[in-house]
């Protein structure tokens, strides 16, 4: 017993040494698998405080661009706007169901949030976004996130507050995404090479690509509502030694200069997981 | 002004630095990340117990993590080159008592050459472990060389550049004072 003692007094430092680097990797490897460590909580509470300082200053370099982005989006909404269309006059009869709910009008799948964009970073291997919106706004892990040009990312973290949001340019995000087309489905991922592309892959060669092809979310994604702004092809490269093409795209969002964004809920998102977890349960 | 509260003071300032100012640069190339915060555990002072040296530098690198979502990451970099630190203090203190005699490791107190291995060795070590830390997810062989040597080199040129901007001027203390 006494020699256990002499050599933990001994080697002390390189014990502890040792302890502090196991705490450390496994909250990386934790982190990198799950998306969670210890006080991730009041930490992520407390750098969006200050990167919301840092933010009220920097805003003022932006306000020009973010005001001409706002207002091109406005433009899009407006064209939208109900009371632009006018229904041709047709002479059909409308006839009213006897149906509890209401069948004429669609139900809202998905809801938007506007949030404040915070904290960004764009030089490392794996970029994440603060937004100031938090779980108390309803702001949940696994919801996709837009801007008003295309998708952002998805929300991996909440504070009370704040909220994490892992964007494209990260080595571990991946969405499904499709040719607008053809209609083909592929995985949109980042290779980590430069901040300005993002590649597409599984698109088969015998799909007709060229540059400039616009790419669409997809509704298989469930986490943007489909035909939502990706980007565009900006180069096919044909791999010799594979049946499906890797398209690099660059992406419709300016990750350097976003400063508003639009949380997306969907409000069948559990249900539908609940659904797919189950059943991959059923047949494993 | 007091050893600790210097320190305090320079802790914050290395992670605002590094968050506000070092992250924000756009990025030039894939193997540039700049740089500078751990030059902090660089300049702790010579009489601090070991114990608290590793857990400093845990605990600072803990702090960036938080700021940049990677948590644990620079952590264990950074407790790696505050463990390592005494070991190369002692090899590279040219005469007896400097460690005594000055507070923290600088040009005045060791020398050109002394401290420019001392900084280059504990630059290359952090950045070695930290891109094989990310490396082990994902990356070829030639973009964990490529990242490690560009990214020293960056860190250097900018440690070089902090070094001349704030000198540090050490007094050279005795027993008798």
């Amino acid at each position: 017993m006494r020699n256990v003692f002499l050599f933990i007094r001994r080697y002390f430092n390189f014990l502890f040494f040792l302890v502090m680097q196991i705490v450390a990797l496994s909250f990386l490897f934790r982190y990198n698998k799950f998306h969670e460590a210890a006080f991730l909580g009041v930490a992520t509470e407390v750098t969006g405080r200050f990167h919301e300082r840092y933010n009220n200053v920097e805003y003022y370099f932006q306000l020009k661009k973010t005001n001409d982005s706002l207002a091109k989006d406005n433009v899009r909404m407006h064209q939208l706007l109900r009371q632009n269309f006018e229904a041709p006059d047709s002479g059909k009869k409308l006839i009213i169901d006897t149906l509890r709910q209401d069948s004429m009008k669609s139900i809202q799948k998905y809801y938007f949030l506007d949030a404040k964009v915070v904290g960004s970073t764009t030089s490392l291997q794996s970029n994440f976004i603060t937004i100031h919106r938090g779980s108390a706004q309803q702001v949940r892990p696994n919801m996709g996130v837009v801007s008003s040009q295309g998708i952002v990312g998805t929300v991996v973290n909440v504070s009370p507050n704040y909220a994490t949001v892992m964007s494209l340019l990260h080595r571990l995000y991946k969405v499904v995404v499709k040719l607008k087309n053809n209609n083909d489905r592929g995985t949109l991922e980042w290779d980590g090479l430069s901040p300005l592309y993002v590649t597409l892959k599984d698109i088969p060669k015998s799909v007709k690509v060229s540059r400039g092809d616009t790419v669409l979310t997809s509704q298989t994604s469930s986490l943007f509502p489909a035909d939502f702004m990706v980007g565009t092809v900006s180069e096919v490269v044909d791999d010799k030694s594979s049946n499906f093409y890797t398209l690099k795209v660059k992406p419709a969002t300016n990750f350097f200069n976003l400063e508003y964004v639009y949380v997306i809920e969907n409000t069948q998102f559990e249900e539908q997981k609940r659904l797919e977890d189950s059943t991959r349960k059923k047949f494993q | 002004m007091s050893v600790l509260l210097k320190n305090i003071i320079r802790f914050a300032l290395f992670i605002l630095i590094q968050v506000f100012v070092l992250m924000k640069v756009p990025p030039l190339h894939r193997f540039i990340t700049p740089y500078l915060y751990f030059l902090f555990i660089l300049w702790l002072p010579f009489n601090l117990p070991r114990f608290w040296l590793t857990f400093t530098g845990f605990i600072f690198g803990l702090t960036l993590d938080y700021f940049t979502n990677t948590p644990g990451l620079h952590a264990a970099a950074c407790t790696l080159i505050a463990y390592v630190r005494p070991f190369v203090v002692n090899l590279l203190i040219s005469q007896e008592g400097t460690d005594k005699n000055y507070t923290s490791p600088s040009v005045t107190s060791m020398g050109w050459a002394p401290y420019a291995t001392y900084v280059f060795v504990l630059t290359l070590l952090h950045h070695t472990y930290l891109v094989f830390l990310e490396w082990m997810s994902f990356g070829t062989l030639w973009y964990f060389l490529g990242k490690v040597v560009a990214t020293t080199g960056v860190s250097l040129l900018l440690i070089f550049v902090t070094e001349l901007l704030f000198y540090r001027n050490e007094k050279f203390r005795t027993n008798t004072a």
